[in-house]
């Protein structure tokens, strides 16, 4: 039986099983790549998406289990065209460099800054320890949440 | 409007479209003609590298691939500026076995010295054979024009567009030699930050990666290894996986073994369910982790002597010796390695994000049994490798896989266990040091000796097959022992003055941990020992460690790095450490000849838990020529956190009975809330040549993490990683 989904405000249909990860259904049958498989155990961050403006492990909610909670992944943040602060400033700052790590980055980045909308380096730290990055960025990445929030201020 | 599958053709847009051959030249014409830069020197046509489109656009071709260092943003730089086109209107091919040269591995920081090179020169020459046609056809001297994004000008006002001019040139032809490029002093392009050309695809989820490919019809991949290196295959329920809906194919060949689904959660499920079926003669027993270095020391090694300055020994002085240890390195990518292969009427084609295209394609087809001809390797991004990691294995993976369904795309990733267990290490080495210095404390003998395997198993590097699928196939190719080479002695001479010196390399050639190149090979390792060697004897003799150093340096860049990393840092010359605060120094310049890099660390010690902060570290740097200022820090940045994390953190743990570190939690790596502060200061060399920067600042931050230990604390840790365990011993 078909499983309907909310994503970045539309409707979408999917064939997968109820048990199925929604990282694998947001990849493989709607065609949003920002989220990456790195681990598939929780630990990695890489698969981050939001669920109700609740960050989440994609790789650990199964599409069975979403029922009508509102998923937003990186594609329904902004576009190439109109870019979210957090992507424009992630661009500025230079902040990556292979960019694996980065829409799950930016996606635990909008969730904290939905819950902590003028954040010290101190929270950006903490709220984003739990996303892994091997290039070394963090420090750029660190300073494009806080532009971000700058940038956001200012419109 | 987001495009909802990535076809072959959008992932390939464009390249279809031009011309896929072009002349080669023979490696019998390297003998021949003027000595060219770079690469230009091996494929010394110019269309090789460079063409011009109608539309005014060039396209730059290089064998380079980009890692996430900014290599195809740095690269464009350099052909913009010497064509004096706008950046935007250089598109850049890279990696591809039917259409760029042949530059070897993307490896070793030399990217900018080899293919820009070729590229800086390539791109001169045609522009000077644009402005001489247009000379011809606007009746006026080439000297006399001017050329600005593309529009050549002349005196009295009229103009050409490059893609006006270009239907009249054959850049078929063999670089002269002869065109001297821009002058620095007029450089536009080059020497500014411009912004990485691949984040806007990457931050807003755009297909970036060979993860994200999606070709049409194309199948899911996943595959089963054994528990341990060396194990065979007795037998397999394969009934239990293709019972599984949408399970395509079980495809084995000898103990390679492997599923194919419709979709990727059904061919995960299916690994799961063979993984739980296969039974499996075990292979050999790894050695004791406990005793890995007596062990490596035992194995029967290749011995070679290296860096010998002699000169009269003096009586008298004092000795210092020191033994240090670096442990197995995992690459730890954060994406698994992933390829798509297809096979379609007896021609592979295979997506990958190897580094090194050319010798992947030639690996495969011994594997495969197939002529190399009829077999295309493309590069694609992957998630950061930094050096030797899956990416190869995954290749053969995929196309063993595909050959089994010819017609049908196949995507294979691996899962995160497959690339802990399976990828091949940075080697554990041992480095031992002995020193005399004389009644005015200058150091007049240095004797070093370090064990370590190979640092590079990749594609080609033996005569056996390289790729981990092709050890267990039913025909089994394995990897030849490896020669006497493979990047161990990397900076193991030190670029110190000393009367006398000796390098003792014992090159082992078994390799009982599947070992290849992380990361700048034995840098690292032969850095953190000789600069906390360095340190101990400056301590020895009650010397200010960076005064010692310099005492021992003629190298004015190498003086002026450490000069002004100790100003950026505010060293001061004698102070203390307090038992819980230290700072700490490291030098070096990359395989002697490349980036120079001095850092300082500050350390924190907590002593009851033995854990250690690094809160703030500094570098300086002289990489020549800088291309891409903020792209130079990114990489010197990077290199710092990578190595903190390698030094404080990393260690790959395995038993007897296997591999044992297989995920995040048994393979830690540092988090954001312990990564330091870091500030680094560019010192540019506008005439000298540009160098390669990637690799340079791992040996320097690991030695002055350890060395600010030893400042804040009096005792020395000469084993990585700093476990808490390895500090709270330390401390007594």
């Amino acid at each position: 039986m078909a499983i309907n989904l909310r994503v970045n405000g539309q409707i979408r249909r999917t064939n997968a099983k109820p048990e199925t990860p929604l990282l694998y259904v947001l990849r493989n049958d709607f065609a949003l790549t920002g989220a990456k498989f790195g681990c598939g155990t929780s630990d990695c961050g890489a698969c981050t998406v939001l669920l109700d403006g609740e960050a989440v492990r994609a790789c650990a909610v199964t599409v069975g289990e979403i029922g009508n909670a509102e998923i937003t992944t990186v594609e329904g943040l902004g576009t190439p065209d109109k870019l979210h602060p957090l992507q424009q400033a992630f661009i500025d700052l230079q902040a990556a460099q292979c960019g694996y790590c980065t829409s799950g980055m930016i996606m635990a980045a909008r969730n904290l800054l939905r819950h902590t909308p003028r954040p010290t380096e101190k929270d950006v730290r903490e709220a984003l320890a739990g996303n892994l990055c091997r290039c070394g960025v963090h420090n750029r990445v660190v300073r494009a949440i806080l532009r971000a929030v700058e940038l956001s201020g200012r419109s | 409007m987001r495009a909802p599958m990535l076809t072959r053709r959008r992932f390939s847009k464009g390249l279809g479209g031009l011309v896929l051959t072009f002349s080669l030249a023979p490696s019998s014409l390297r003998a021949q003609g003027a000595l060219l830069p770079g690469g230009l020197n091996n494929n010394r046509t110019l269309d090789a590298w460079i063409r011009i489109g109608l539309n005014g656009y060039a396209t730059v071709f290089t064998g380079k691939v980009e890692l996430g260092q900014g290599i195809l943003t740095a690269l464009a730089q350099i052909a913009a500026e010497e064509l004096d086109l706008p950046l935007a209107r250089v598109r850049m091919v890279s990696g591809d076995t039917a259409q760029t040269p042949n530059e070897g591995f993307t490896a070793g920081s030399l990217s900018v010295e080899t293919s820009g090179a070729a590229i800086r020169q390539a791109a001169a020459e045609v522009r000077a054979i644009l402005i001489e046609l247009a000379a011809k056809r606007l009746n006026a001297e080439p000297r006399t024009l001017t050329v600005r994004d593309g529009v050549v000008t002349a005196p009295d006002g009229q103009t050409l567009t490059y893609g006006a001019l270009v239907a009249g040139v054959n850049l078929r032809r063999e670089a002269s030699g002869h065109v001297s490029p821009k002058s620095q002093a007029h450089y536009q392009i080059v020497g500014r930050s411009a912004p990485r050309r691949d984040l806007p695809a990457k931050v807003t989820g755009a297909a970036a990666f060979v993860h994200d490919m999606r070709l049409p019809g194309m199948l899911h991949g996943r595959v089963i290894r054994p528990p341990r290196y060396g194990s065979t295959l007795e037998s397999i329920d394969e009934a239990a996986a293709k019972s599984i809906p949408g399970v395509v194919a079980v495809v084995r060949d000898g103990s390679f073994l492997g599923v194919v689904a419709e979709r990727e959660e059904t061919a995960v499920a299916a690994r799961d369910a063979l993984s739980r079926t296969a039974r499996w003669k075990l292979g050999p027993r790894l050695p004791d982790p406990g005793g890995i270095f007596e062990h490596l020391k035992s194995l029967s090694s290749i011995d070679e002597v290296i860096g010998v300055k002699e000169s009269p020994v003096l009586a008298g002085g004092r000795m210092f010796r020191a033994t240090y240890t670096k442990p197995y390195t995992a690459h730890a990518s954060i994406g698994p390695s992933c390829a798509l292969a297809e096979f379609r009427d007896g021609r592979l084609t295979v997506w990958t994000h190897s580094q090194g295209v050319f010798a992947l394609r030639q690996e495969l087809a011994k594997a495969l049994r197939m002529p190399m001809t009829a077999i295309r390797c493309i590069h694609a991004e992957g998630a950061g490798c930094f050096g030797h990691n899956g990416a190869d294995d995954a290749a053969l993976d995929a196309a063993l896989l595909a050959r089994a369904l010819p017609g049908r795309p196949v995507r294979l990733q691996w899962m995160r266990d497959d690339e802990f267990a399976w990828e091949p290490y940075g080697p554990a080495v041992v480095m031992q040091l002995q020193a005399a210095l004389d009644p005015e404390g200058r150091i007049y003998n240095w004797q070093y000796e370090l064990w370590s395997n190979t640092h590079s198993t990749r594609p080609q590097s033996t005569a056996g097959n390289s790729l981990l699928g092709a050890w267990y196939m039913s025909e089994p190719q394995n990897l030849a022992p490896p020669q006497l080479a493979g990047g161990g002695v990397r900076n193991a001479i030190p670029l110190y003055d000393f009367a006398n010196q000796r390098i003792l390399h014992h090159f082992i050639p078994e390799m009982p941990i599947r070992v290849s190149a992380l990361r700048t090979l034995g840098a690292y390792a032969n850095v953190f020992a000789i600069e906390s060697f360095m340190d101990e004897l400056s301590y020895a003799i009650g010397a200010d460690p960076i005064a010692f150093r310099l005492a021992h340096l003629k190298d004015p860049r190498a003086r002026a790095v450490i000069e002004s990393v100790a100003a950026l840092a505010r060293w001061r010359p004698g102070q203390r450490g307090d038992g819980i605060n230290g700072r700490g120094l490291g030098f070096a310049r990359y395989k002697n000849s490349q980036t120079y890099v001095a850092v300082v660390a500050r350390i924190e010690v907590d002593r009851p838990s033995g854990l250690l902060r690094i809160p703030e570290m500094w570098a300086a740097v002289d990489a020549g020529l800088i291309i891409n200022p903020d792209g130079l820090v990114n990489q010197i940045e990077g290199g710092i956190v990578q190595s903190a994390s390698w030094t404080l953190y990393e260690e790959v743990r395995f038993d007897q009975e296997g591999i044992r570190s297989r995920d995040w939690l048994s393979y830690p790596v540092m988090p954001m809330t312990e990564v330091p502060k870091i500030t680094v200061e560019l010192i540019n060399r506008p005439h000298e040549q540009p160098l390669g920067a990637g690799e340079a600042s791992l040996g320097p931050a690991a030695a002055a993490i350890a060395n600010a230990f030893a400042h804040a604390t009096g005792r020395r840790i000469r084993s990585l990683p700093m476990t808490a365990e390895r500090v709270k011993t330390a401390l007594g």
